[in-house]
């Protein structure tokens, strides 16, 4: 039965799964082996976005899944176990000031938490203050900046720049992405990397905090 | 029931011939001498030529969009831009005259802000609601039609964005939910009771709010229509002179939203499919409509929820080309020129996207490559793009000038080519847009 959720999940067959998971915490088993078993069927996703044969809308789907599937699973779950394996790192991320588009940036958090990750997501038209106060606070090792509109890029290098004002920019690397940001606005802004989707989010912040 | 829209109707060439000729002679343009005519109409027919793939013109005809530069290049805001008609018209004028593109864009997308207000608009924000006073509008992204709704959408398209769509987006025309179904209103004993709603106070009201938010959008069309005379007088065309939308992104866009209506390729696939053939018509007609009010051949066609990234080819061909591809035809058996904005890449698209009649369509890209665009899509279509806005907003005018020579060189090859940028020049710097254009109205000479 395990090997049919991650099946059905990775193959986005979204009532079978649903009907799976119930099936096997009806039956007594470990909501922590379901939720792993998600997170297997997950990883089969994000390495199909990489290889080109799944897209956005599979992406969106394997998301709501594991959702669904975590909601179903929490009255199940002991008290005391911990859902959460070791954090793979600290994430700070949100979309600069004077832009308040949130769908990309959405996807991104989503695809770092799954991949455990404990993501700070500030929200939308965040001034570089609040990414200031937010790296005091947190200690991230990554902060992810969003961004869709074209008149954004100079909210991205100011961010950046009072980041560095602040002293901490040698504490983060900072990663950049968005509908209209490209390699020239990163460069324009300053930050460490740019990322053309949610799965190059999360191999940057892996690759920045040395996991394999 | 007949399927439409398959395959162009016979008297599309003569339609499109006739719709040129139309656009060509310039009707109603207060030209200001017979000089100014002469070089709108050599503009034009540098269009003409680029469209139908007929012949190579002089020059490649530079059209770079807009968007919302030239309030940034007047220095106004864009607060006063939506609610000080003067300001907007003077920030116009100053853009067009400093700078002189070959095509003109009307300012239409800076909405009047006082109609926004009339009406309580809840889809946006913008300056002085929400957004601070130089941002432009923006987008409020939410679910505004529910999963279980489609039946109804798809039963009376007209009937939901009355009763049950425009309730939601406008706080000044909740009362609209209450209007009566139209079909059964067929006979005498069935007007008393389809009056009963417009007895009401509420109801009342809410036309109350759209006469006045009418008047106030007449008004912004007279301050408008003034300056493009002004502009068009002066011997420059406009790009485009109509609007329309894919039907999956009229549900995609703000019914759905976004994450909703991908999801809904899987949750429920038959409604999306049907619920894009009933607007089909809908999108066709608007389309030819808005071209007529003009005197224009080419609606603007802006393409969102299709490109690379946001789903397989296979989700494009079963679920997003095939109502697109019926609009295309549709808008060409009335001879329009349909010019479809592919916005982000469409590099996995140039394949399908070349099924559409030799000579009739523009394809406009942005992070499509140029090179791939004229071997494959170029062959049967005008392309045209696609100056990166990264590079206009933060590069050096060498590096945009080389830019444009490349581009030039790889798509402007033997013609059928419109160059432009790769979306509305908002956030550019005014050094760059100058450099682009001048560069390019030189280097696009063909020897």
């Amino acid at each position: 039965m395990s090997h049919d959720l991650v099946d059905a999940m990775a193959n986005m067959r979204e009532a079978e799964a649903m009907d799976l998971a119930q099936k096997m915490l009806d039956a007594g088993e470990d909501p922590l082996q379901v939720l792993e078993f998600c997170r297997e069927a997950l990883e089969i996703v994000g390495k199909r976005f990489e290889a080109g044969t799944y897209f956005l809308p599979e992406l969106i789907m394997a998301g709501e899944m594991l959702k669904k599937i975590s909601q179903t699973a929490k009255p199940f779950m002991k008290k005391e176990s911990n859902p959460r394996a070791e954090v793979t790192g600290k994430v700070v991320i949100g979309s600069v000031k004077g832009d308040i588009h949130d769908i990309g940036k959405d996807i991104v958090t989503f695809m770092l938490d799954i991949n455990g990750f404990e993501v700070h997501d500030l929200g939308v038209d965040v001034p570089a203050e609040k990414f200031v106060d937010a790296i005091k606070e947190v200690q991230p090792e990554v902060v992810g900046m969003s961004a869709l509109l074209t008149t954004a890029f100079e909210s991205m290098k100011n961010t950046v720049e009072v980041i560095n004002d602040a002293g901490l920019r040698d504490q983060v690397k900072i990663m950049v992405g968005g509908g209209s940001v490209d390699e020239k606005v990163r460069a324009y802004s300053g930050a460490d990397a740019y990322g053309p989707d949610a799965v190059s989010a999360v191999n940057l912040s892996k690759k920045w905090i040395g996991t394999k | 029931m007949k399927e439409r829209w398959l395959e162009p109707a016979a008297d599309a060439d003569q339609n499109q011939e006739e719709q040129f000729a139309n656009w060509l002679s310039g009707k109603g343009t207060p030209f200001v001498n017979s000089e100014a005519e002469a070089d709108y109409q050599a503009r034009v027919m540098l269009m003409k030529d680029a469209i139908q793939l007929e012949k190579t013109p002089p020059r490649i005809p530079i059209c770079p969009s807009a968007g919302f530069f030239p309030i940034q290049y007047a220095n106004v805001s864009m607060y006063d831009a939506m609610y000080d008609y003067d300001a907007l018209t003077g920030a116009w004028e100053k853009f067009c005259n400093d700078l002189t593109p070959d095509a003109y864009n009307a300012p239409t997308t800076v909405v009047p802000g006082k109609v926004l207000d009339i009406l309580d608009f809840k889809l946006g924000q913008w300056p002085g609601h929400g957004v601070a006073e130089n941002s432009e509008y923006q987008y409020v992204e939410k679910e505004y039609m529910q999963a279980d709704e489609y039946q109804d959408l798809i039963d009376d398209p007209s009937g939901f964005f009355m009763n049950r769509f425009f309730p939601r987006i406008f706080g000044a025309l909740k009362a609209l939910q209450n209007m009566p179904l139209l079909p059964p209103v067929n006979e005498i004993p069935c007007i008393p009771p389809a009056l009963f709603p417009f007895g009401d106070k509420n109801l009342q009201a809410a036309f109350g709010h759209l006469a006045k938010a009418g008047e106030e959008a007449v008004r912004w069309r007279d301050a408008v229509r003034q300056l493009n005379g002004t502009i068009m007088g002066q011997g420059y065309p406009a790009f485009s002179g109509g609007f329309t939308k894919a039907p999956f992104d009229v549900i995609g866009d703000t019914l759905r939203g976004t994450r909703e209506v991908l999801m809904d390729m899987y949750r429920h696939p038959d409604e999306l499919i049907e619920a894009c053939e009933r607007i089909t018509p809908f999108m066709i007609k608007s389309g030819v409509a808005s071209c007529k009010a003009t005197g224009h051949i080419m609606p603007f066609i802006p393409l969102h929820k299709g490109a690379d990234g946001f789903m397989s080819e296979e989700q494009f061909q079963k679920f997003y080309w095939p109502s697109l591809r019926k609009v295309i035809i549709g808008l060409i058996n009335a001879g329009m020129v349909p010019q479809l904005f592919a916005e982000g890449g469409y590099n996995q698209r140039l394949e399908v996207i070349r099924d559409v009649p030799k000579g009739k369509v523009v394809w406009w890209f942005d992070l499509t490559d140029m090179a791939q665009a004229k071997k494959t899509v170029g062959q049967v279509a005008c392309i045209a793009g696609n100056v990166p806005l990264s590079l206009l907003c933060t590069a050096t005018p060498d590096d945009v000038k080389a830019y444009c020579e490349e581009l030039i060189d790889v798509a402007g090859k033997d013609g059928g080519f419109i160059f432009s940028t790769g979306a509305g020049m908002q956030g550019s710097k005014a050094e760059n847009v100058g450099a682009m254009i001048e560069f390019s109205k030189d280097y696009g000479i063909y020897q």
